[in-house]
């Protein structure tokens, strides 16, 4: 389901920064990220642990934990933009425009009212429908979603669901309202693999038939090949590569996109040893300069060590990588490079 | 059986491990409840051959922990012999015996956050099994297998003075192998010791643990959710469901001709990352709760070639490609076997 190019973005981020003041100085942890998502297209973002990429979600949600904060460029809904709505504005937007999934669907529902009355509540809150209209629309997203006994289900409580059936729960809540984007964080990494594949299914169904876009933030890369349209590999706060899933799977560019895929134990030819990334992501406090991958990369230049390397095209793709660009990396780093 | 059970190293026979969670004695006689039991392993039969890496694969709360648990002896059993190098491990030794025996086995724990004693230094934490099974002749000597076993997981002897905090998840978990290692056991047991790990420093952990197996001859019972890790590192796998081992096979027999209907099931979950655009049925359903497992085969609420037999009597483990399969429908030849390929 590419999106067709000529329609306008449904959500555009333009050199996103968020930031958190700390006593030690301001941590820069996500770094000039631009992107688009068409209407009715996933988006994946994936990265390891600290890579930026929830903050990039819960940037777009409005729901940044103090004190991270949004300190710089421009986030834009329909053309509308909500990066600097005050916060009842953005109360609206949220829920209404912008559904959210997270991780967890313990902590996503409030255990002490029941399924329906959150859904209920969240209905008639951006929808104007009376009671029993909104009851009857809870029990149609229920079946929707596919629990079963829908009308039984809807006055129980949240400890009363299965894992799988809550994350069920929380997909009928972020669809209440009908929203044309759904930003949905690990939606899958708490649940087991069989339940997994029900519920990425399920997502898939369902953004199909409403034509909701999805951000889709995971670290698993498999959910991100099964489920989106396009990807966007995070690394150190910054877009390392961004195109068609296709071409970023089996075509990577950047070099870590190339090193992440290999480290991916697969079904095919069975290998004696995994292709490693040697060393691990750098903390927000110790991002060398210039590309922030060079210590880790094995096919770095000179120029990788001074000059940041904006997204540039190289083949389907996009990437942050200067050996794509018409410069190259430069010299290889000998010892004598390295010290002059 | 591995290669005619020359090398048998670990054998396990119908262990059961039953936990009581019964409601306090007081709620039970006044609300008229009978007691609850979980049966988290319910009669399993392994084999580990010297050398090699047994994996076992499940979804949570199919027992696979508890097994790992068992075996290195965290739990009783509540029933079955487990025998490791011809020893059975319930039989009553003197000190010394058991602790030449525990010396031999040691274990790798999930998160390396939790079992790593934040107070202790990494060198105390590598020390300690050196310490408890009086391996180093004085300081010096210790000093000398803490720094080579640091630098054995590729660490240095410095970061011996520093604490777990100062690490990252990979790192600590390389921390955890080289306490494991201290000792100079034979045969580890890994519970799910990558599942904490982006996938970048899982694939760095794997690299070390087969390293490591070659160059100092471990077996390994290798705990894991995660199928294609499984395949990677495995000579043989067993699946389990509810408590039970539904099927054990040389890995690439697994995973190419697959034979019970929920290991057919668990592959099918598996997310096709080559994009071969391979078809993956739908799985239905959820684990039932192990405290009143369905009778008979276990996995027959889900199963679609479940027939009456299959509610009430519970499959026995039959040989079948040079592993074993307990399910009627393979033993009545109703269900057929094809090859996979991926």
């Amino acid at each position: 389901m590419a999106a067709a190019t000529n329609n306008p973005p449904l959500l555009e981020v333009r050199n996103l920064r968020v930031e958190f003041p700390t006593r030690r100085g301001t941590l820069l942890a996500v770094d000039d990220v631009s992107f688009d998502i068409a209407p009715g297209e996933v988006l994946g973002v994936v990265g390891e642990s600290g890579a930026g990429k929830s903050l990039t979600g819960n940037a777009i949600i409005g729901l940044l934990e103090p004190p991270g904060r949004i300190a710089g460029g421009e986030i834009r809904l329909e053309g509308r933009r909500i990066d600097n709505l005050p916060y009842e504005e953005m109360r609206k937007i949220r829920g209404a425009r912008i559904g959210a999934i997270f991780q967890d669907p313990l902590t996503s529902l409030n255990p002490l009212y029941s399924v329906g009355r959150q859904l209920v509540e969240t209905i008639q809150t951006h929808l104007s429908l009376p009671a029993s209209a909104a009851r009857r629309r809870a029990v149609d997203l229920l079946k929707e979603v596919g629990i079963p006994g829908a009308e039984l289900r809807i006055d129980h409580y949240p400890h009363q669901f299965s894992g799988g059936m809550r994350q069920r729960v929380v997909i009928a809540l972020a669809l209440c309202a009908g929203p044309r984007l759904i930003v949905a964080d690990e939606p899958t990494t708490a649940l087991d693999v069989s339940i997994q594949a029900q519920i990425i299914a399920l997502l898939k169904r369902l953004c199909r038939e409403h034509k909701t876009a999805v951000m889709l933030v995971t670290h698993d890369m498999g959910v991100i090949a099964e489920t989106a349209d396009r990807v966007a590999v995070m690394y150190a706060g910054r877009v390392a590569e961004i195109g068609p899933v296709r071409d970023v799977v089996k075509h990577a560019q950047h070099p870590y996109t190339k090193g992440l895929m290999g480290s991916i134990p697969s079904l095919g030819e069975r290998h004696d040893r995994l292709t490693q990334i040697d060393g691990a992501m750098p903390r927000l406090t110790e991002i060398p300069k210039g590309c922030a991958f060079n210590p880790r990369c094995t096919v770095h230049g000179r120029r990788c060590m001074v000059e940041r390397p904006e997204l540039m095209s190289a083949g389907a793709s996009r990437a942050a990588c200067w050996r794509h660009d018409a410069g190259g990396v430069g010299q290889p780093i000998t010892k004598e490079t390295v010290d002059a | 059986m591995p290669d005619g059970g020359q090398n048998l190293f670990v054998q396990i026979e119908g262990l059961k491990r039953y936990f009581d969670v019964s409601p306090p004695w007081l709620v039970r006689a006044l609300e008229g409840k009978p007691r609850q039991i979980v049966q988290a392993v319910d009669g399993i039969d392994i084999e580990i051959a010297k050398g090699e890496t047994f994996s076992l694969v499940g979804e949570s709360g199919c027992g696979k922990s508890t097994v790992a648990r068992l075996v290195v002896g965290l739990y009783p059993p509540t029933d079955g012999r487990i025998e490791f190098d011809g020893n059975d491990m319930a039989s009553r030794r003197g000190r010394a015996e058991t602790a030449a025996l525990k010396r031999r086995m040691q274990m790798i724990f999930q998160d390396p956050y939790a079992s790593l004693n934040p107070r202790w230094r990494v060198f105390d934490i590598i020390a300690e099994p050196i310490r408890a099974f009086s391996l180093a002749k004085d300081r010096a000597d210790l000093e000398r297998q803490v720094g080579d076993l640091l630098r054995q997981v590729r660490l240095t002897p410095a970061d011996g003075r520093k604490y777990p905090h100062e690490f990252s998840g990979g790192q600590r978990q390389r921390i955890s192998i080289a306490r494991a290692l201290a000792s100079q056991p034979e045969f580890l047991v890994c519970d799910e010791p990558t599942s904490a790990l982006d996938v970048s420093v899982q694939a760095q952990i794997l690299n070390l643990m087969v390293d490591l197996q070659r160059r100092l001859q471990l077996t390994y019972l290798f705990i894991s959710h995660n199928l294609a890790v499984v395949y990677h590192i495995s000579t043989r796998v067993g699946v389990m469901y509810l408590g039970r081992l539904v099927e054990v096979a040389p890995t690439d027999t697994l995973f190419r001709r697959p034979k019970h209907p929920y290991t057919r099931m668990l592959l099918d979950t598996i997310p096709d990352l080559d994009m071969t655009g391979r078809q993956r049925s739908p799985v239905a359903g959820e684990v039932p709760s192990p405290i009143n497992p369905p009778s008979g085969c276990t996995f027959h609420p889900r199963c679609p070639y479940a027939t009456d037999r299959c509610k009430v009597e519970r499959p026995k483990a039959l040989p079948i490609e040079g592993g074993t399969v307990a399910c009627h429908a393979i033993e009545e030849g109703r269900l057929g076997i094809e090859d996979r390929s991926y």
